[in-house]
């Protein structure tokens, strides 16, 4: 089962740390505000993902299981 | 030819009275005395009724969500009508309250909601008609109805943000899921319904599904109220069939006063399209939704020749950054940007406004937690194509001969007590 990241954008303050750690699938806009891929995350970079999940301030982030397309 | 229908609008006093329940009752019978779910159910499924409030909306497949919910439900008829451009659901609220009402108590027998909420703006005044209305109804029928008046503000009219006013909170959105008709007010499943779709739902409910089905498009039945301004010689709200041409509704205005250059379809969350595209357009969404618009909030605006649009977008633009509801930091710095520089674009101060205008609403596209940074971008957007030779010579630092005729109107939110 693959997952994509998902920001909540009423939750995010635009601490910015999730591009930080996860430059993969994050980059700030131009007010310094997360703009999320929300392409799948391959299993090498689910670690980074955490990393990024885990160090938002606010839990603003969260990944979503993708429901498999058989 | 008249391409106007009376069925919401039916006996509409001259005088402005509202049609009382005496004669409400003579125009349409009263209501079946057993409404039975299941019936009432498919009767709206082969009806094939949409939503009249923006999103369109299956209205039977909202029905059934909510019934389907476990828990108390209860129903929220969504009255704000926060479109500065709109004014069909007051005129139904001011002129008809009791088909809204019927409406209110056939949805609640629908979902088996034993309460019910109608919410209205503070600021609009339909409140004094409404409360005669539920006064004059005498027994309180089959559902509890309470009349809600919450803060204006552009926003209220969110779903979300309703359901918080109308809890005494602030009118703010919410993160969904969940959606309202899982938990709503209170925390109950929620039934959240434009107050036209209720009162589409009360004809349903008497005359049947094959009659609403008459007149209209074949996948897009009824009628629909729409808010026609701007450029015709009769503007106002205006009850006609699904697909009726738009030049044949400008006409029924009594016709453009002045050449048309640019239409908005849609109210301030919907599309320009210059006024060849726009009148060769149905009142459909299969129609508009070829020239890439869509019927929304049902408010047409038409802006003659002669006119500055930049004038009227910069103004429109800092009303819909300032009506953020100041949550998702992209709605809140991006709109405020994007107004900024439109204001400056008008003003033909700098050569890249248009740049960095589009390169903003690419930003704040779908990154609210609501709608509206996604509606406000729409509107621009297609305004810079529309008026695309205006904003090229205010690209050059000149200025365009038109006149600011102030054709778009923004009203100012009422003070809210702080959060």
């Amino acid at each position: 089962v693959s997952s994509q990241l998902r920001v909540n954008p009423i939750a995010c303050d635009g601490h910015g740390l999730c591009a930080e750690l996860f430059p993969e699938r994050v980059t700030l806009d131009d007010w310094g505000y997360p703009i999320v891929d929300s392409a799948p995350i391959p299993r090498p970079l689910q670690q980074h993902a955490r990393r990024a999940i885990d160090a938002c301030p606010v839990l603003a982030l969260r990944l979503e299981q993708l429901a498999r397309r058989d | 030819m008249s391409v106007s229908v009376s069925r919401l609008l039916l006996g509409l006093q001259a005088d402005g009275r509202p049609v009382d329940i005496g004669q409400h009752l003579h125009l349409h019978g009263p209501l079946p005395a057993r409404l039975e779910r299941r019936s009432l159910l498919d009767a709206v499924e082969r009806s094939e009724l949409r939503g009249r409030g923006g999103a369109g909306f299956p209205t039977a497949q909202k029905l059934r969500a909510v019934a389907g919910s476990r828990g108390r439900k209860v129903v929220l008829a969504n009255g704000i009508e926060g479109e500065p451009p709109s004014g069909k659901d007051k005129v139904l609220l001011r002129y008809v309250p009791h088909l809204v009402l019927d409406g209110i108590e056939v949805a609640a027998q629908a979902v088996g909601a034993d309460q019910a909420i109608l919410a209205v703006s503070q600021a609009a005044g339909e409140l004094v008609v409404l409360q005669d209305a539920l006064r004059d109804r005498g027994r309180p029928g089959r559902v509890e109805i309470r009349v809600a008046a919450v803060p204006h503000s552009f926003v209220a009219g969110e779903e979300t943000a309703l359901i918080n006013a109308v809890g005494g909170g602030p009118p703010r959105p919410t993160a969904t899921p969940p959606r309202p008709f899982e938990r709503g007010i209170e925390g109950r499943p929620t039934l959240v319904q434009n107050v036209e779709t209720l009162a589409q739902l009360a004809l349903i409910t008497r005359r049947g599904p094959a009659w609403f089905r008459q007149i209209g498009t074949r996948d897009e039945p009824g009628t629909t109220l729409v808010t026609l301004s701007g450029a015709v010689r009769l503007p106002g709200v205006y009850e006609v069939p699904l697909g009726t041409p738009l030049a044949d509704l400008v006409a029924e205005a009594g016709g453009a006063t002045q050449p048309p250059r640019g239409l908005l379809v849609g109210g301030y969350f919907g599309t320009w399209l210059d006024a060849q595209t726009a009148l060769t357009c149905e009142l459909s969404e299969a129609s508009l939704g070829a020239a890439g618009a869509f019927l929304g909030a049902r408010a047409i605006v038409v802006l003659p020749a002669g006119s500055c649009a930049l004038a009227e977008l910069a103004r429109v633009s800092r009303f819909l950054a300032d009506e953020s509801a100041g949550q998702c930091g992209p709605c809140v710095h991006g709109l405020d940007a994007i107004a900024d520089a439109m204001a400056s674009l008008l003003r033909a101060e700098r050569f890249d406004g248009e740049l960095r205008i589009r390169r903003w609403l690419d930003q704040v596209e779908g990154r609210g937690g609501c709608r509206h940074p996604d509606g406000a971008a729409r509107f621009i957007r297609s305004a810079l194509d529309v008026f695309a030779d205006e904003v090229a010579l205010h690209t050059r630092g000149e200025r365009c001969s038109g006149r600011d005729l102030h054709l778009l109107p923004v009203q100012r939110r009422q003070e809210r007590t702080a959060a």
